[in-house]
């Protein structure tokens, strides 16, 4: 049986075209096959989770059953009349709408490393959307739960595997309209240009990097694991060629899905931004996998901070701002995996941005002091980028297999 | 409505510790440093205690929020 997994090789596009051009040439005359649409994207959904998949196949149903019930019912309890609103209720609605998620991050972790029935490819991205449905719906920003717009949403093919993370209102916004031709036309330039791009990044750069380059000279690290702390020149080169490969990689892998969504009259936001050009790590993600780290910044540190300050729970500013950073990064930590490797990623990033905030205040306190200009702009680019790389090399995982030997 | 935008000039100077708010009311905070997703809550809690205008985080979207003046324009509209 065909299995296509996304964008996982040139082909992939090939396919990908014939199915897009009913869409493109109704486009062009400013139609939207609805029906059209969604049978393009049940065939290409079928293609990724059919054959040796079946099982995940099985997953992604039983979980789109059980997110739009659980939407379902908050939608309806949020939108009655004389809602009471209730925050119990909607911790319970969040909770219901992760708990999937829970369930399949921590199965690995209790039953010998091995993965859950009830996984699939894109669970997180999924629950995600969802679960900032629910905290919009809790605001009254979304008003009604329409089944065939969630689904949709939901669902959408170009972007379920690894996002990038749309809006349900952002998405539902273009879904509900047709571009003129004009714009279509601009849309269809950007995607090509972005699939174009796209091809460069992962299958010529990111091959190179991730799969010419890196075991190289990650076997030549491991000749020198004996060192202290296994440190090596080959090791630097596994820090940079990583963070080469693991940017090349996703980057490359978003502009596809951006680019198809385009393509399909969606505007999906991009994910990357520049990051290696960022002047300090606040700055590098508002430019790195810019949709999750939106999403962490909007559905969890905004509002633990909102309702700490408002509950009065903590006072100072500071120490509030600080510990947000810790919750956001660890549970980011935590959902890429219970390894100590992601964990320590995360305190690593909450602490530089701790000490980057406390920078800036020392900075505003004492102007003047502090030359401002190209070449100080320069030299923090340069910083930044190495205190990234050296956060890449311990997400690798690499330095599990230098120091215990586990892969 | 020049109460409004009084009261929101001054929050932004207090929160932001700089009178460039008031100079420049149409320059990029974000883009500026000036304020973050911290200023930012403390932000929407003044409009609430102060003026009474309820805007949640959902509500929030940070380029329709982005200048001393689309924050007025903003207020002014929801109050």
């Amino acid at each position: 049986m065909i299995n296509l997994q996304p964008y996982e090789n040139p082909q992939y596009f090939f396919y990908l075209l014939i199915g897009l051009l009913p869409i493109i040439i109704g486009m062009l005359y400013q139609k939207r096959f609805r029906w059209y649409e969604s049978l393009f994207s049940l065939v290409f959904l079928f293609l990724i989770f059919d054959g040796s998949k079946i099982s995940q196949g099985i997953a992604i149903i039983g979980y789109t059953v059980y997110e739009t019930l659980v939407t379902w019912w908050y939608c309806h309890y949020r939108t009655k009349e004389n809602s009471k609103n209730k925050t119990g209720v909607f911790i319970l609605a969040v909770f219901l709408a992760i708990l999937p998620l829970i369930f399949v991050k921590f199965t690995p972790l209790f039953v010998d490393g091995k993965a859950s029935i009830f996984g699939f490819l894109g669970i997180s991205y999924l629950t995600f959307k969802v679960a900032g449905m629910i905290m919009e719906m809790r605001d009254g920003s979304i008003k009604e739960f329409h089944l065939v717009k969630f689904l949709q949403f939901l669902l959408f093919f170009p972007t379920i595997s690894s996002g990038p993370i749309d809006r349900y209102r952002r998405f539902i916004k273009d879904y509900d309209r047709v571009p003129t031709q004009e714009q279509y036309l601009g849309l269809l330039q950007k995607g090509v240009h972005n699939i174009m791009l796209g091809f460069f990044y992962k299958f010529v750069l990111g091959y190179f990097f991730g799969t010419v380059l890196l075991p190289n000279i990650e076997h030549l690290a491991m000749l020198s694991r004996h060192n202290f702390l296994g440190l090596s020149w080959p090791l630097v080169g596994v820090m940079y060629t990583y963070s080469m490969y693991l940017f090349f990689d996703f980057a490359g892998y978003s502009l596809f899905a951006v680019g198809i969504s385009y393509m399909m009259g969606i505007e999906t936001p991009i994910n990357f931004n520049k990051p290696f050009l960022s002047w300090n790590i606040k700055e590098f993600w508002n430019r790195w996998h810019m949709t999750l780290s939106f999403w962490f910044r909007d559905y969890i540190y905004m509002r633990f901070v909102f309702f700490m300050m408002k509950h009065k729970i903590i006072k100072s500013r500071i120490t509030l701002a600080n510990l947000g950073y810790l919750v956001l990064f660890l549970i980011m930590g935590i959902w890429h995996g219970e390894t100590w490797f992601y964990i320590v990623y995360g305190i690593f990033h909450a602490s530089v941005m701790i000490l980057t905030d406390a920078w800036i205040r020392y900075k505003r306190k004492h102007k003047g002091w502090f030359p401002s200009n190209k070449f100080t702009h320069v030299m923090s680019v340069v910083l930044t980028f190495h205190v990234v790389c050296f956060s890449f090399l311990i997400f690798s995982g690499f330095l599990n297999q230098l120091w215990f030997g586990i892969r | 409505m020049d109460d409004v935008r009084t009261t929101v000039l001054d929050i932004l100077t207090d929160l932001t510790g700089s009178d460039e708010v008031k100079e420049n009311p149409d320059m990029n905070l974000f883009e500026s440093g000036l304020l973050d997703s911290m200023g930012t809550v403390q932000l929407l809690l003044e409009l609430q205690s102060q003026l009474g205008v309820d805007a949640p985080v959902s509500e929030f979207d940070r380029s329709e929020w982005a200048t001393p003046n689309k924050i007025i324009a903003k207020v002014e509209s929801m109050k």
